[in-house]
This record gives structure tokens, C-alpha cells and sequence, in this order.
């Protein structure tokens, strides 16, 4: 709470690409270490390490479009003494290298950090093909591995940061739709496995992350309007999960709204809800994409699967009704 | 070791065992009292199922007790079915699903030459794990990079799981295929000690090309019953075996 701003309003808010603060602060790092490298699958450009590979251009390995042997490779070039930053559009990354991920990376416990851009529905259009909502999915079931999904461009940085200071295989889910910033670069301070909390409220929890914070926050302040006090915890790190966090909103909240640009199975809602139902049940939903996503931009498809501030209240008000008295 | 612990790969391991004799014991440049040793030689084993010859050949090489092969695959050794890098010293990365080796060893050269080291990658990879994409993947990376620090050895021994792998999925012409993807390439007899080595002292083949060795070999090497027998892919033996085969290495050691 302390750490954060106040929640944008939308009439005069600027929203931001967080694969820009992405590959600022990599190069920065990169600056300072030459054990750090940049491996692709021709994807330079969607990445953007353009400018990473104009500063560093041994530095920068193209491994064409074979998503198996980049990461396979960069487990390699980690045993070599590197610490590779594998960058590619996260529908690839993870699925077409899954094994690679599961055995040289995590097995194998080796540092190197995969950056999946273009994360969950950022390509619109381009259909289920190009979504990676399934990604957090797949690499949660994986033991070793840390899972994070930054919210802004500030948690962005300093989630690079952490995955540069952290020993071992690291997921950050890096997106191309455009976000406000919710952080003070000064004050915040990104903890691997701590839960930041936005808004207190006694009524009911919002645990999301990403792209969806900033949305959840709108919802609160809608359900404050009618007299619902929403707590909104950005759980950034889906792995290891801040169970703390969790376990506290259940107790002291009594209802838990999940919300995530994922789908509905396996994702952070799926990592909530098996802490809750272990530890601490609670009534829960979980918001995210229950399906292949028809044809639309990201946009429109936030507004149809209700990832609005009106569909995350309404939500919550049929949740409500659900709490113990 | 297989016959107490019921379980292994018993062809496998025979094709395999000279290769890894001869680079283990005369070329690789490794240390078992430093076995994380930054400028050590790589070798990876993706034909992870032949872990028994493996951690037969790391334990005469002093990397692990000799005693505790005995150990093999049973509750909570650290001697698993397939190889772990972080349980077992001179495990360089975990190996079990086919096609991951090639890969994570093209990294490895291509670590060393950003690097400006001397040190050498090898990986020894099965034949019908050349059915696997992802070798193919790496095999162009490796001449993208022009990688001649880096050496694969095939072991050719014309037999995977279920039958030939002619009759399974067509491999030849193998050298061919390594050629065309911009690899230098020398078709050697895997059971010859003294033609691995002096193909190994002389690396790399050509410059600027990483090295294919072709690796002619027979599953279940020196044993009659098992020899290029399709069924010893993972057919372990009796005690009653166990003691004619190593009569009959016996025999040929001796």
C-alpha cells in the first residue's frame, strides 16, 4: 500500500509498452556483465533488442526460427559460464520448447532466463495460434522454475533485475499491451515471491497481475463507490506464490476474485485457489479466458470476457453474495 | 549393475562403452577432484537411457565411488535411470528424452568461443535419436556458428527400440546428411580403440567446421546372445546371463 500510487484515472493516464523497460534495463545489465547474452528465434524485432544487438553484436545469438534448440542452446551456454536472456514471443518459447524448459532448464537447474513477449492476448487477431494464455499453465507444473508477470514498466525493470540476481531458470511474461504506471520507481521495491498490495479493503480480495492490475484497480474504485472496500493485491510472482499474502486475504477478507490475462485453468487463479482450498476455504472466482479466443484486438477481447473495471465488480457482487455472514 | 537393479539398457550401454573408454580416459581434459573446473573439456551423453555405462565409466574415472554403482536405480540414489547434473559430479546436463544433447552442446561451444576459451564439447548421441527435429535444429546452428570445437559422435548402431532404424525411419545415407548441413564428417569402427583415438587427437576434422563422427557400432557389444539383438534394447540379464556374458568378455579382455 505504502509503495504504491494511487490508482490512474483514465482521462489524463499515459500508458506505456513494458517490452521498452524490458530491454533498457537488459542492457543496462548487460553493460555492467559480459556474461550476459541475448538468444532469439529471429525475433529481434518483436522483442525489442534492436538495440541490444547494435551495442552487443556477438552478444546477440539468432538462433533462426527453432525455438527447441534456443533453449536447449542457452542451457548449453549457461554451463559455459553465460547467462543467457532467451527472448521470443511466449506462445513459441513455452510450448515449442516446453521439454527443453522442463529438462535443460529446470531439471537440469540452469540460469537462464526465458522472457516470453507478447504475452496472453496481445495479438489479438492473429488468433489462438499467436495467444500464449496457457503459459503459466505449463512452466507452474514445473518444479525449479520462478514464474513472473510484471504489471508496469517500473515492476518490469526491476523484475529483469531480480531475474538477473536470481540463481536458476526464471519466466518473466513481458507484454505488448500498453499499461499506466503504477509504481514510484523510487519507493517500489520488486521482491521475488512477495505480493504487492495496491488497495486495503475488508470486503473481498482482487489478486491479479500484469496487464490486469491496473483494471482491477478501476474495479475497485467502482465497488468503493458502492460501498464495497476491495483489497487489489498484484501477485507479480505466480511462483513460488506469496501464500502469506493469500492466506491473510482469505482470513481477513472472506472471498477471493482472481483476474488474469490467462486462462482460467492452471494460471494465478489456479495457484490461489489451491492455497485457499488447502489452507484457508473461501468462496473464489477466477477471471481469465475460458476458451480458444474468437476474432478480435486484445482490446475487444477484454471487453467480451468482462477483464473490465464494470465486468471485475459485477463479478464481485455476485461473489459477495456468496461470503459467510 | 542392471541385473541387481532389474533395469537398464543393456544394448546401449555395450555400443557406447568404448567410445566413452576412449574419451574419457585419453582425451577429454577433465579432473575428478575439480569436476566443475571452468576450462574442463564437455562431454554430453544425449543417449541419456545408457546411463549405466556412464556412471560405470565416471566411477573408473574417480568421479564417483566404484561401491556405489551398486546403488543403481535403487530408492533414492543418486545413480537415476537417466543422468542428473546436480546429484552426480561430471554430469554436464540431464539427458533421458532423445534430441536434447545436440543442442544444449552447440551452446556450450559456442560459450567457450565467445569466451575465448580452449576447452572442447562432445556429445554422443544415439542413431534413431537422429529421428528427433531438434538435432537438426542444432546441427545448422552448429555450422552457422562454425563451430570446430565442438564434436558429435554418432554411435551407429543401426538398432532403436522396436527394430532397425532403416526399418523404422530411413537414417542413410547419414553422412550425407551431416555433410550437407555444413559438418565435417569421418565414419570410424566404434569398437576400434586405437581408430577412435587417433580420429579423436585429430580435432577438429576441418577448420571452422564442427566434426561428425560416425560411429559404426553393435548393440550389446562382445556378448553373442545379445549382439545386434533388437529385444536388448532395454532387456536387462539374468543372473544365469550375466555370468555367460562376462565369460565371454572375460575372453575377449583376456
Amino acid at each position: 500500500m505504502s509503495h504504491a500510487q494511487t490508482a490512474p484515472s483514465p482521462a489524463n493516464t499515459q500508458f506505456f509498452d513494458c517490452r521498452d523497460a524490458f530491454a533498457d534495463r537488459l542492457e543496462e545489465i548487460a553493460h555492467r556483465d559480459p556474461r550476459v547474452v541475448v538468444v532469439v528465434n529471429d525475433s529481434v524485432g518483436s522483442s525489442k533488442v534492436g538495440g541490444f544487438k547494435k551495442i552487443f553484436p556477438d552478444r546477440l545469438i539468432n538462433v533462426g526460427i527453432a525455438e527447441q534448440t534456443m533453449v536447449g542452446l542457452s542451457a548449453g551456454l549457461s554451463n559455459g559460464g553465460m547467462i543467457p536472456f532467451v527472448c521470443a514471443a511466449s506462445c513459441f518459447l513455452t510450448a515449442r520448447g516446453l521439454e527443453q524448459i522442463k529438462v535443460d532448464l529446470a531439471y537440469s537447474f540452469t540460469n537462464v532466463k526465458l522472457c516470453g513477449m507478447s504475452s496472453g492476448v496481445a495479438y489479438g487477431e492473429l488468433g489462438p495460434t499467436h495467444h500464449s494464455i496457457e503459459d503459466l499453465a505449463w512452466l507452474r507444473a514445473i518444479a525449479n522454475m520462478t514464474i513472473i508477470v510484471p504489471a508496469d514498466p517500473v515492476e518490469t525493470a526491476q523484475a529483469v533485475q531480480a531475474a538477473y540476481e536470481h540463481e536458476g531458470p526464471v519466466f518473466l511474461r513481458i507484454s505488448r499491451t500498453p499499461v499506466p504506471i503504477l509504481y514510484d520507481a523510487l519507493a517500489y521495491r520488486f521482491q521475488i515471491g512477495k505480493a504487492s498490495t495496491l488497495r486495503d479493503g475488508r470486503d473481498l480480495t482482487i489478486i491479479t497481475n500484469g496487464t490486469l492490475v491496473h483494471v482491477a484497480l478501476s474495479a475497485a474504485g467502482l465497488l468503493a463507490a458502492n460501498g464495497v472496500q476491495a483489497r487489489v493485491i498484484n501477485m507479480a510472482t505466480v511462483k513460488p506464490l506469496d501464500e502469506e499474502a493469500v492466506l491473510s486475504a482469505a482470513r481477513e477478507t472472506g472471498a477471493i476474485l482472481t483476474v488474469e490475462e490467462h486462462s482460467i485453468h492452471g494460471g494465478l487463479g489456479g495457484a490461489v485457489a489451491e492455497t485457499v482450498v488447502c489452507h484457508h476455504p473461501v468462496p473464489m472466482r477466477i477471471m481469465g479466458f475460458p476458451e480458444f479466443c474468437p476474432t478480435g484486438s486484445a482490446q475487444f477481447l477484454f471487453e467480451y470476457y468482462h477483464l473490465t473495471p464494470q465486468g471485475i465488480a459485477s463479478k464481485a457482487f455476485e461473489l459477495m453474495k456468496e461470503k459467510a455472514p | 549393475m542392471l541385473t541387481r537393479a532389474r533395469l537398464g539398457h543393456t544394448g546401449g550401454d555395450l555400443s557406447v562403452a568404448d567410445i566413452l573408454t576412449t574419451l574419457y580416459f585419453h582425451i577429454l581434459n577433465i579432473d575428478p577432484h575439480y569436476p566443475n573446473d571452468p576450462n574442463r573439456d564437455r562431454l554430453v551423453l544425449s543417449k541419456g537411457h545408457c546411463a549405466g555405462a556412464l556412471y560405470t565409466t565416471l566411477a573408473e574415472a574417480g568421479f564417483i565411488p566404484i561401491e556405489e554403482l551398486d546403488t543403481f536405480a535403487k530408492p533414492l540414489s543418486r545413480l537415476n535411470g537417466h543422468p542428473n547434473r546436480a546429484k552426480v559430479p561430471g554430469v554436464e546436463t540431464n539427458t533421458g528424452p532423445l534430441g536434447h544433447g545436440v543442442p544444449v552442446a552447440v551452446g556450450m561451444a559456442l560459450s567457450a568461443r565467445l569466451n575465448q576459451a580452449n576447452w572442447r564439447t562432445f556429445v554422443i548421441t544415439g542413431d534413431g535419436e537422429l529421428q528427433e527435429g531438434s538435432n537438426w535444429e542444432a546441427a545448422l546452428s552448429a555450422a552457422h556458428y562454425r563451430l570446430d570445437n565442438l564434436t558429435l559422435i554418432v554411435d551407429r548402431n543401426g538398432l532403436q527400440q522396436g527394430d532397425t532404424t532403416e526399418n523404422t525411419m530411413h537414417l542413410e545415407p547419414l553422412a550425407e546428411k551431416w555433410r550437407a548441413f555444413g559438418w565435417s564428417v569421418a565414419e570410424v569402427d566404434g569398437h576400434n580403440i586405437s581408430e577412435l583415438l587417433s580420429t579423436f587427437q585429430n580435432l577438429p576434422l576441418e577448420r571452422e567446421k564442427p566434426t561428425c563422427i560416425i560411429a559404426h557400432t553393435h548393440k550389446g557389444q562382445g556378448v553373442s546372445f545379445i549382439q545386434d539383438r533388437v529385444e536388448w534394447h532395454h532387456r536387462v540379464p539374468t543372473e544365469a546371463e550375466l555370468a555367460l556374458a562376462l565369460a565371454e568378455l572375460g575372453e575377449v579382455i583376456s
